[in-house]
């Protein structure tokens, strides 16, 4: 009988090979989700993975790659930080929010002097709502041992009404006739988080982004930090020997993760987006913990997923238009991604062994 | 505004009615943590749950048939999340997230041309003689049946674990899966059944949201309903007693909440719809001084080997 049986070690070869065999195995089951669907599964593929890299258009869609997968990769990579130690913050949403809306307050509230400072104070104002939002579920988790996973979620959907009430409210635009949603922010040059490389799709979140991976990987393989978070995941008894102070550990990886999450929210809305508006968010908090395992949770491998994962949604808006595949499908087909990889997952840890049947 | 346009009577009997996708989602995943398990998939399998029964109650015009097939896509979600946690041994926090994420997608899938209609009304029961009785006639003995069905899956759930042989063994396993193990007890089997059921709860509770609650299906129409679910099982110390107070006390704050946005009360409606959230993370902060009640295998992967 077919049973699994457990390595003694990890094994370093499905490490690496599990995300390439979940994304095959991702695009087999979407061929056939695609075809079900009445739409040709090699032309769906090829849409979505190939077009907005190679096509004719790409010259369109390639900056777009940056643009998307920018906060993509700044969330992951705070996210795979707590992962890694066992703490789950999965209310990456609502940080992303909050943070969009401290860094755009700050910028509406100079409008409309013009100053080389207000950009500067918005990303401070933005990392620091994000990471207040994230210490609420992390002061409740040291203090009182509050399930971080349920009140961080919770807070999305507070974070989401607090934005309808801003975007209806306090921030809406006074020249907007009426209209829901603040003044355009790109139209403020002193607050727009504008292309430093005209067509290249390059915005500070980007910067940010590249600077939170390699800062990341120090972090993790070459500094005493990142060794305390990983032991603290692997080994939490051993890590508390090791002097590792839980309390602390939570409160630094929910803090950071809440950081980048908020600023990945205001280079968003300074940027791309524009305006706080109450559906300007679009779920990168969700779909980066899609990111963050994918990546394996380390740096490089999250970089590299959420890269992918921006390919997904460009190739995925193309495909709405032009094969009419609903934006749903697109949705599923990401969600697919992380079962199968977590399904495969398992070929790290245990192998395939045939036993003969005995008496348990 | 105006007060006196709530009626009492009204508030407690739409009070059961809010209580209930509550009730059942919270029920179920009652019975898949005191088996061990943590699914934090609930949201994803409601909202399914939600789609399935509402496409079969429209196409086939009966609302039962549609919480039928609700119960099964709950349960058919929920195997997926059986399959990644029990025999890949993955993650379940990390497996319940893309449960949830997947199960959102799906559903926004399959409601592709089910918005904006209306499904085929849920008889409403009326107990003779006990529904002509002032005020808790109205109240109690004149819901639609999903609601008694609740209770009674509570009730019966209540019984099983407190007085059943199968409620021991399901604590059992839940409590030591190794030593439920060397008794002889198959740990993976009894924890796939307690998962399916806990699926089947979460999509009737979905369904009830959209056949009978709203009624119509939109993209995400849960709103969280499911995290709730997961929330007040820690609420209810992992008892069902308390899971039926629970859900009560969050139905009574959802639709005194509502009432309130209603009655034009000068709180701006936002603040007043963040309320259920930030109830139960204040119930949460309550609760979690009292962790002694978890069931002592919750979460962890169990693999006869080790």
């Amino acid at each position: 009988m077919l049973k699994l049986e457990k390595r003694p070690q990890p094994s370093q070869v499905w490490i690496y090979l599990t995300p390439l065999i979940a994304v095959l195995a991702t695009m087999l089951a979407g061929s056939a989700l695609f075809a079900f669907l009445g739409k040709d599964p090699a032309v769906a593929i090829r849409t979505i993975f190939w077009d907005p890299l190679f096509s004719e258009f790409a010259f369109y869609y390639r900056p777009q790659l940056l643009v998307k997968g920018a906060p993509l990769v700044l969330i992951a990579i705070g996210l795979s930080l707590g992962f890694r130690a066992g703490i789950w913050n999965i209310g990456a949403e609502g940080q992303y929010i909050i943070g969009a809306l401290t860094g755009a307050g700050v910028g509406l509230a100079f409008y409309p002097m013009e100053a080389w400072f207000v950009f500067p104070l918005m990303v401070i104002a933005g990392a620091l709502g994000g990471w207040a939002w994230a210490m609420i579920p992390g002061l409740l988790k040291v203090k009182f041992g509050t399930n971080e996973i349920l009140v961080s979620l919770m807070l999305v959907y507070v974070a989401e009404q607090l934005l309808a009430s801003m975007s209806l409210g306090l921030m809406k635009n006074p020249e907007g006739m009426g209209f829901p949603g603040s003044r355009n922010l790109q139209h403020y040059e002193s607050a727009h988080n504008a292309e430093l490389f005209t067509g290249t799709g390059m915005h500070w979140g980007v910067v940010v982004a590249f600077l939170a991976v390699i800062t990341a990987y120090v972090l993790l393989n070459r500094h005493i930090l990142g060794y305390h978070i990983r032991l603290t995941g692997q080994a939490p008894r051993a890590a508390r020997f090791a002097g590792v102070v839980p309390a602390r550990m939570i409160l630094f990886c929910l803090g950071t993760a809440g950081a980048l999450a908020g600023l990945a929210g205001m280079f968003e809305v300074a940027g791309p987006a524009g305006q706080v508006s109450i559906d300007f968010n679009v779920g990168y908090g969700f779909t980066a913990i899609i990111v963050a395992f994918l990546g394996r949770l380390h740096p490089v491998g999250i970089l590299l997923a959420g890269a992918l994962m921006a390919l997904t949604y460009i190739g995925g808006e193309i495909a709405q238009s032009q094969l009419g595949l609903p934006a749903a499908a697109i949705q599923l087909f990401q969600g697919m991604l992380l079962f199968f990889l977590l399904a495969i997952d398992v070929m790290t840890n245990y192998r395939l062994a045939w036993q003969r049947r005995e008496v348990a | 505004m105006d007060f006196g346009s709530i009626s009492p009577v009204l508030l407690l009997a739409s009070l059961m009615v809010a209580a209930t996708p509550l009730l059942l989602a919270a029920t179920g995943e009652l019975i898949v943590e005191r088996s061990g398990v943590l699914n934090l998939g609930v949201e994803g399998m409601m909202i399914t749950g939600a789609i399935c029964g509402f496409a079969t109650a429209v196409n086939t015009g009966s609302p039962l048939t549609g919480m039928a097939a609700a119960a099964g896509g709950g349960a058919a979600l929920s195997l997926l999340f059986a399959l990644l946690t029990q025999f890949a041994l993955a993650n379940q926090v990390a497996s319940g997230l893309s449960l949830t994420l997947f199960g959102l997608g799906l559903s926004a899938l399959m409601g592709q041309g089910y918005q904006g209609i209306k499904p085929p009304p849920f008889p409403e029961i009326n107990i003779p003689l006990l529904s002509d009785l002032p005020f808790v006639g109205d109240i109690l003995f004149s819901q639609d049946l999903m609601v008694y069905m609740g209770l009674l899956i509570c009730g019966a759930v209540w019984v099983m674990l407190k007085y059943t042989r199968a409620g021991l063994i399901l604590r059992a396993v839940g409590e030591n899966h190794d030593a439920a193990h060397a008794l002889g007890y198959n740990v993976v089997l009894i924890r796939v059944a307690a998962i399916m059921f806990g699926g089947a709860c979460a999509g009737l509770g979905g369904a009830y949201i959209s056949l009978i609650r709203v009624p119509q299906w939109t993209e995400g129409m849960t709103a969280g309903i499911g995290w709730i679910a997961l929330a007040l099982v820690v609420f209810a110390s992992w008892k069902p007693g308390r899971v039926l107070l629970g859900a009560y006390l969050f139905g009574g704050v959802t639709v005194i909440q509502l009432n309130l946005q209603a009655a034009g009360v000068a709180i701006p409606v936002e603040y007043l719809a963040m309320s259920p959230y930030l109830i139960t993370i204040l119930v949460l902060v309550i609760m979690s001084a009292d962790r002694s009640r978890a069931p002592g295998s919750l979460g962890r992967p169990f693999h006869a080997s080790s």
